[in-house]
């Protein structure tokens, strides 16, 4: 995985609440069994028409966009079903940060073992930063993970919150199975205890 | 004295093996089931990274999402890329050692339906799947939650996984339902009053009269779409209900184990005074039963209602319920019982179980599907699928016009050959009216089995309770 420190990078505004996970990544790209490749259908039903032709109102369309990093969205970005194919699929197209008011729970944990950093602000910063992104690529927002900060293009920042564990695992690209298997003695020990205390399982 | 607990305190802190000075810990996984498409990735690194599965006996796989419905699939799958992950799944099954149920399988079914069929969901456990429904399963007091692909794989080389605790939430549901009402009216209600995201960062205990009076099947309904409400998980207490369900099957602890298990169940409940961090309550006697008329779960409305306008919210939900309308095809001011259809859906992880079928039945004996509609009824297992061909059901859906289907998630998620044509409009019984969910362009409203039916014989969306005696 690869680690996350600062970013500065061309911003898409998506002000549509309850984005789900099947806008994402519709469902017939979840037959790969690969982790790549799904930036190309990346959003694919509200990107392209059904002959395949890109749909020039779509955001990450528009020229301005198409070398976007961040995403600021609408509430509730992530909602509906597991799949990481999500973050697989923003990640592949280039999107390594997505700004929101508030995050589905199973969307925001895929994205912190794929690199990405979902970032919680409140709604007058997320406005602030969805009226900053609409100008294009000219606007170019900074995210610094270190320091907990979003930086509009005009200098005016705002802080957020993030649980230090994922921080860490973040800055640091830590793989956290790698990390649990440290702790081996202490599931065998779990296990060993479950034997006396739940024998059925 | 130690302070009091909820019932998600007691079945966390029972599967806590290590807890950081942050708050992290690492929380056991007594159970992990296992799907074609959230996995074949997570089998991938395993094998990259050269480590086995942990705890094979305690993982679970069975393909659903891909499979055809129809009964010509014991030939094999057509298309490609579906089989292919279907392959793979056998093949990881086989490699890892771990239990599986292979298409051929009268056991075959949708993961959420067959875990609590074969006895594998017991109340206590912590229970993960990388699928969202994995919700179902907290009808049995079971933590049971969606994970991702990397901590599918996670608790294939560890069984366990790193988590941070949710927040407490209840939701009480008081006195009775009148009649005509069900669990999926419940939980739906439950979701247009909460929103979507009402849930998040929560873990919901649904409790109070109308919930004790459900059957597990009922129950399953309503955990199942705790996730539609942004809950991590659902739960509810287990009782007798849960202890006379569980007890005889396959893969329940028997003898003295059921005793030494029953000792522990039976403190699974909330203590008195434990500290909510969210409280909603409904009057069961309030609910009617309901349809969605958007294109976000929380977008529910009683089957009296109207279509409502964009103008009628507030916010970012303006433009949403606008694209909403437009998608959907519908008219503000419109009354919901007037919106035709073209296809029903009975089936699913949210109601593709025995009662489902039977209430679904109950409406359809006698009764044909309207011309023009198409109604594809799908167990949820084989063995639902042998018992309705047992009890009479199934012959009642196809003498009233419907396809009698095999067990697998079918037009839930349109994975598979069954789809909703662009434009074209099902009642469906399923948990997601999401844009595309059904099929590209498809049109979904979601309703309870008794509703769904009800509609196929109108064809247009009908209060269930209101179904003429003429119809007959």
């Amino acid at each position: 995985m690869d680690k996350f420190t600062t970013l500065t990078g061309i911003a898409a505004p998506m002000p549509l609440v309850n984005i789900d996970t099947d806008m994402i990544i519709p469902k017939l790209f979840l037959k790969t069994i690969q982790r790549s490749g799904l930036g190309k259908n990346l959003f694919d039903e509200m990107r392209y028409d059904r002959q395949g032709n890109e749909i020039p109102d779509f955001v990450l369309n528009k020229p301005q966009y198409r070398q976007a990093e961040i995403i600021v969205a609408g509430d509730n970005f992530g909602c509906g079903s597991s799949r990481e194919h999500a973050p697989w699929a923003l990640l592949d197209f280039g999107i390594r940060c997505v700004i929101s008011t508030s995050f589905a729970d199973i969307f925001y944990n895929n994205c912190f073992k794929n690199g990405i950093l979902p970032v919680v602000l409140p709604p007058e910063a997320v406005n602030y930063l969805m009226d900053d992104a609409a100008n294009g690529a000219n606007a170019r927002i900074t995210v610094d993970l270190e320091n907990q900060t979003v930086t509009a293009s005009d200098g005016k920042s705002f802080g957020f919150d993030i649980d230090p564990f994922k921080k860490h695992c973040l800055m640091n690209g830590l793989d956290d199975i790698g990390l649990s298997l440290e702790k081996v003695s202490s599931i065998d020990a779990y296990e060993e205890k479950q034997k006396t205390q739940f024998p059925w399982l | 004295m130690t302070a009091p607990k909820t019932l998600y305190d007691k079945i966390w802190d029972a599967h806590v093996v290590d807890r950081s000075d942050d708050g992290t810990c690492l929380l056991y996984i007594d159970r992990h089931l296992v799907h074609e498409v959230t996995s074949p990735q997570a089998f991938e690194g395993l094998r990259m990274a050269n480590r086995p599965v942990r705890a094979p006996g305690k993982t679970i796989a069975v393909p659903d999402h891909n499979v055809p419905t129809t009964a010509d699939r014991v030939n094999g799958i057509e298309n490609e890329e579906s089989r292919i992950q279907v392959e793979a799944l056998d093949k990881n099954a086989k490699d890892f050692g771990i239990v599986y149920y292979p298409v051929s399988d009268i056991r075959q079914g949708i993961v959420h339906i067959v875990g609590p069929e074969q006895g594998w969901t017991l109340p206590g456990m912590t229970v993960v799947c990388g699928d969202s429904h994995t919700a179902t399963h907290g009808a049995f007091g079971a933590l049971a939650h969606g994970i991702g692909t990397s901590e599918v794989e996670h608790v294939l080389a560890t069984q366990t996984l790193i988590q941070t605790k949710s927040k407490n939430m209840k939701v009480e549901i008081t006195g009775k339902l009148k009649p005509g009402v069900t669990a999926k009216d419940i939980t739906l209600a439950v979701i247009g009053k909460t929103g979507t995201a009402g849930g998040t960062g929560h873990v919901i205990e649904y409790c109070g009269e109308a919930i004790r009076a459900l059957s597990m099947e009922g129950r399953m309904t309503v955990c199942n779409m705790a996730i539609e409400g942004g809950a991590r998980a659902g739960l509810i207490a287990p009782d007798e209900t849960t202890f006379d369900y569980v007890k005889g099957r396959p893969h329940a602890p028997k003898g003295a184990a059921w005793e030494a298990a029953m000792a522990w169940w039976k403190t699974l409940y909330t203590d008195e005074g434990a500290h909510f961090d969210k409280v909603i309550t409904l009057r069961g006697e309030d609910i009617e039963p309901v349809v969605t008329w958007g294109t976000s779960p929380e977008d529910v409305l009683p089957i009296s209602a109207k279509v409502p306008a964009a103008e009628d919210f507030t916010g970012g939900k303006v433009g949403a319920a606008q694209r909403s309308l437009d998608y959907m095809g519908l008219t503000p001011g419109m009354k919901l019982t007037d919106i035709k259809i073209d296809a029903v859906f009975i089936g699913s992880c949210t109601n593709g179980r025995i009662e489902d079928l039977r209430a679904a039945a109950a409406v359809l004996k006698g009764r044909k599907i309207a011309d023009g509609v198409r109604c594809m009824v799908v167990p949820g297992s084989g063995l639902v699928r042998a018992q309705a061909e047992e009890e009479g059901l199934a012959q009642i859906f196809i003498d009233a016009g419907a396809e009698w289907r095999m067990a697998g998630c079918s037009m839930c998620l349109a994975m598979n050959p069954d789809q909703l044509a662009p434009e074209e409009r099902c009642a469906s019984t399923s948990n997601r009216n999401f844009e595309g969910r059904q099929g590209y362009k498809g049109r979904t409203h979601l309703m309870s089995p008794a509703m769904a039916a009800a509609a196929a014989v109108t064809g247009h969306l009908t209060d269930v309770r209101e179904l003429s005696a003429e119809t007959v």
